[in-house]
């Protein structure tokens, strides 16, 4: 089967996957690493075939070494080469945890050196994972200055995210949602493009409530705001993509035009992203509020296997609908 | 209470028992296939080749390195102590055999991942005092621009890392800088350390087992000052030799008297140009002392007095010194030109540092990300990406 390219649909995993051959393709200080990447074409084949193309120095199939990843990564940054390490599911990423934060994040700060590194994350639930292969840990990195942290919900954004993280010379930590990898297609545009990191995206335009989201609950909050398009309540979706550096000004922007905000993500409640947009909002737009803050997040548990619990555990269209019925009723 | 069934049970399989002999598992002979032991098998022989050993000129330049790591570590205790200098300040005092006898055998474009004992590494890989003195004095021409203290002074220019605190954690990092000359098929290698109780952490392992997999050019010397802060090594580790741990990673491992400068180079030397051949790493463990507290402000009362008085009789510069005088190949004139030499290299640098101005306060604001204010740093290397 021929590789795909831009100009054709194209699966969320599949665009990932191009952007990162095309990387590879345009600069040989790009190469990659993880465990079972190279010959298995990695866990859920982001990289198959490869190993075959630019070879097993460059398609690195490493020990089952998560920090050894992740400082190896580090110091091949530090030694002028881009590195782009898989983790292989983000549950993992916890193992490399002290690399990223201490090493990778505050090399530059401390020394003037640049650490252009990209760790790939396939991060999320829905998919029946259990505890341990279905987290969403971005929240560990939002806190830690030095690292930029990406979540694309769409194709076109996962193509041009992973490129513009490759090309960036800070590390980057680019979550690639499970859930979406072969759930949602998009034709990808002939021209090659990035998308600017810190930038996020109104993927809907509404004038009622703002939403603001990223990764998968992008797609829950476009069916909401669907329905209830249909009750007269026009529903502005603002999609992160970047959630470190955060792009206050399109967040301020829509919430002082609907004047309401609902904060959507998969991640636990506590301490996640809600919490930060919230103060963000409640600190410079304050006046523009009509309606108090709403924030539709997982449970504060670890997440559960069995699929009722899972479900019962994760946001979804009908706990969003909940949540923005009553910002409409306010 | 335990239910009366199962009591019941576990008591009769007891006295049922008729077994009497041991059972003998021998390699060879059947499901035992292995004994642990022979992953890599050294040769009991290290050899440096000719063209690599030391002439006189380079023992004696040895012999300054030294003195000059323990002048420029005695004056920043002294500066310390003056209250010019804040926070924590650690020395290698006892170890600059093996700080200064390790880095002497990189050559230029090969990279240096220092620790925290190894002053005599950063100078004999060319680092300049006056930015050493900068670095502890906080001043705006450290290379870190007062962003980072102490031991902490990676330059970027130099080849040479910025350890974080986090022991362990710089060998992976070391790896990666090793595997980028794989990658670009260049001749280079890299030189890395880890302590007595550094070698305790996860990472050691990862990076060792990692190296040794992608056959990356590093070579790993264990710093074995026989204390981790207040703990001595028999809390540590329980082999007999933290350099047996090489077998299990398929790595020759090597023990060196740590306070014989030519031997500690000697054996880098050779596992580096080995390193450099592409034969892949190697470790050592060099035996010395810690002459001295964990750091500034620790009296070292837990380690026994004759134990320092033992190693101050084995102190490597003036070891050193006298097998030079031995050998003729320094004279007494020489000796008090050479002491000269450094006492005025320190002097002059230190107070230079002094004059320096802090930097200015905004600057903790700024550097966080790479693509911000980038040339604050006089070494600042553009990114690869962004040229
Ligand atoms: C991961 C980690 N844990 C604890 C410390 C605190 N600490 C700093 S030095 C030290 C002892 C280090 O001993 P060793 O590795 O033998 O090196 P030495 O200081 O003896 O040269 C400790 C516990 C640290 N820096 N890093
Ligand atoms: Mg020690």
């Amino acid at each position: 089967m021929a590789e795909k390219g831009r100009g054709e649909v194209v699966t969320y995993i599949e665009a990932i996957t191009i952007g990162l051959r095309e990387e590879m393709e345009r600069d040989e200080r790009v190469w990659l690493l993880g465990e079972d990447i190279g010959v298995y074409g990695g866990a859920f084949k982001v990289t198959k075939g490869f190993i075959d193309k630019f070879g097993e120095k460059r398609v690195l199939d490493t020990p089952l070494s998560e920090s050894a990843i992740v400082g190896v990564a580090i110091g091949s940054a530090l030694n002028g080469m881009i590195p782009v390490a898989e983790m292989q599911f983000a549950d993992f990423i916890s193992s490399g945890f002290n690399q990223i934060v201490n090493q990778a994040a505050k090399m530059h700060y401390r020394y003037g050196a640049p650490v252009p590194m990209v760790i790939r994350a396939p991060t999320g639930g829905g998919v029946h994972g259990g505890p341990f292969h279905s987290q969403n840990p971005e929240m560990w990195f939002v806190k830690t200055p030095g690292l930029k942290v990406v979540e694309p919900s769409t194709p076109y954004d996962a193509y041009g995210l992973i490129k513009a993280a490759i090309r960036d010379p800070n590390p980057v930590i680019y979550f690639e949602h499970k859930y979406l990898y072969r759930r949602i297609k998009e034709k990808l545009p002939e021209e090659e493009y990035i998308v600017e990191i810190g930038k996020a995206d109104v993927k809907r335009e509404g004038t009622d409530i703002t939403v603001v989201t990223y990764g998968s609950m992008v797609h829950f909050s476009l069916e909401a705001a669907d329905i209830l398009s249909k009750e007269g309540v026009e529903v502005e979706i603002v999609d992160l993509r970047t959630l470190l550096p955060i792009d206050k000004e399109t967040i301020l922007k829509s919430v002082r035009k609907t004047g309401k905000l609902c904060i959507v993500h998969e991640d636990t409640l506590t301490a996640g992203m809600g919490g930060e947009i919230a103060a963000i909002v409640a600190e410079y737009a304050f006046d523009a509020l009509d309606a108090p803050i709403k924030r539709v997040a997982a449970l504060d548990t670890p997440v559960p296997y069995a699929p009722a619990l899972e479900a019962f555990f994760s946001p979804d269209t009908k706990k969003i609908l909940v949540a923005l019925r009553e910002l409409a009723a306010f | 209470m335990p239910n009366k069934a199962k009591t019941e049970l576990t008591s009769k399989k007891k006295t049922e028992s008729s077994i009497t002999s041991d059972f003998v598992l021998k390699v060879g002979d059947g499901a035992l296939l292995y004994v642990a032991g022979g992953g890599a098998k050294p040769a009991s022989e290290l050899v440096l080749p000719a063209k690599f050993r030391l002439t006189d000129d380079e023992k004696i330049d040895l012999l300054y390195l030294m003195k000059k790591t323990r002048g420029t570590e005695n004056k920043i205790i002294k500066l310390y102590r003056q209250g010019k200098i804040v926070g924590g300040v650690y020395t290698g005092a006892g170890q600059e055999a093996t700080s200064v006898g390790t880095a002497y055998a990189l050559e230029k474009g090969d990279y240096l991942v220092p620790m925290h004992r190894d002053m005599g590494s950063h100078i004999a890989h060319g680092q300049d005092l006056r930015k050493i003195f900068s670095q502890y004095l906080g001043r705006v021409t450290a290379p870190t621009r007062g962003k980072e203290g102490n031991m902490h002074m990676g330059d970027f220019e130099k080849n040479i890392t910025c350890m974080i605190s986090h022991l362990g954690s710089n060998m992976p990092v070391a790896v990666g800088i090793a595997y980028s000359y794989i990658l670009r098929n260049e001749k280079h290698t890299v030189l890395t350390y880890i302590g007595d109780g550094g070698a305790s952490i996860g990472d050691f392992h990862e990076a060792l087992n990692f190296a040794s997999v992608v056959k990356a050019p590093l070579v790993l010397c264990i710093e074995n000052n026989q204390f981790a802060y207040s703990t001595p090594t028999r809390q540590q580790y329980n082999c007999t030799q933290l350099a047996d741990r090489a077998l299990a990673y398929g790595i020759p491992g090597y023990v060196v008297d740590g306070n014989d400068v030519e031997a500690v180079y000697s054996v880098t030397k050779a596992l580096i140009e080995r390193a450099r051949e592409g034969e892949g790493p190697a470790l050592f463990e060099s035996i010395s002392m810690r002459m001295h507290g964990h750091s500034a402000h620790d009296d070292a009362f837990y380690v026994p007095k004759s134990m320092f008085e033992e190693w101050a009789r084995k102190d490597p510069i003036l070891r050193y010194q006298k097998k030079l005088m031995e050998e003729d190949i320094l004279s007494e004139e020489e000796l008090a030109k050479l002491d000269q030499r450094v006492e005025t290299e320190i002097e002059e640098a230190a107070e230079w540092a002094l004059q320096q101005p802090e930097p200015p306060a905004y600057e903790a604001a700024l550097g966080v990300y790479a693509d911000e204010m980038p040339q604050l740093w006089a070494g600042y290397r553009p990114n690869p990406k962004l040229v």
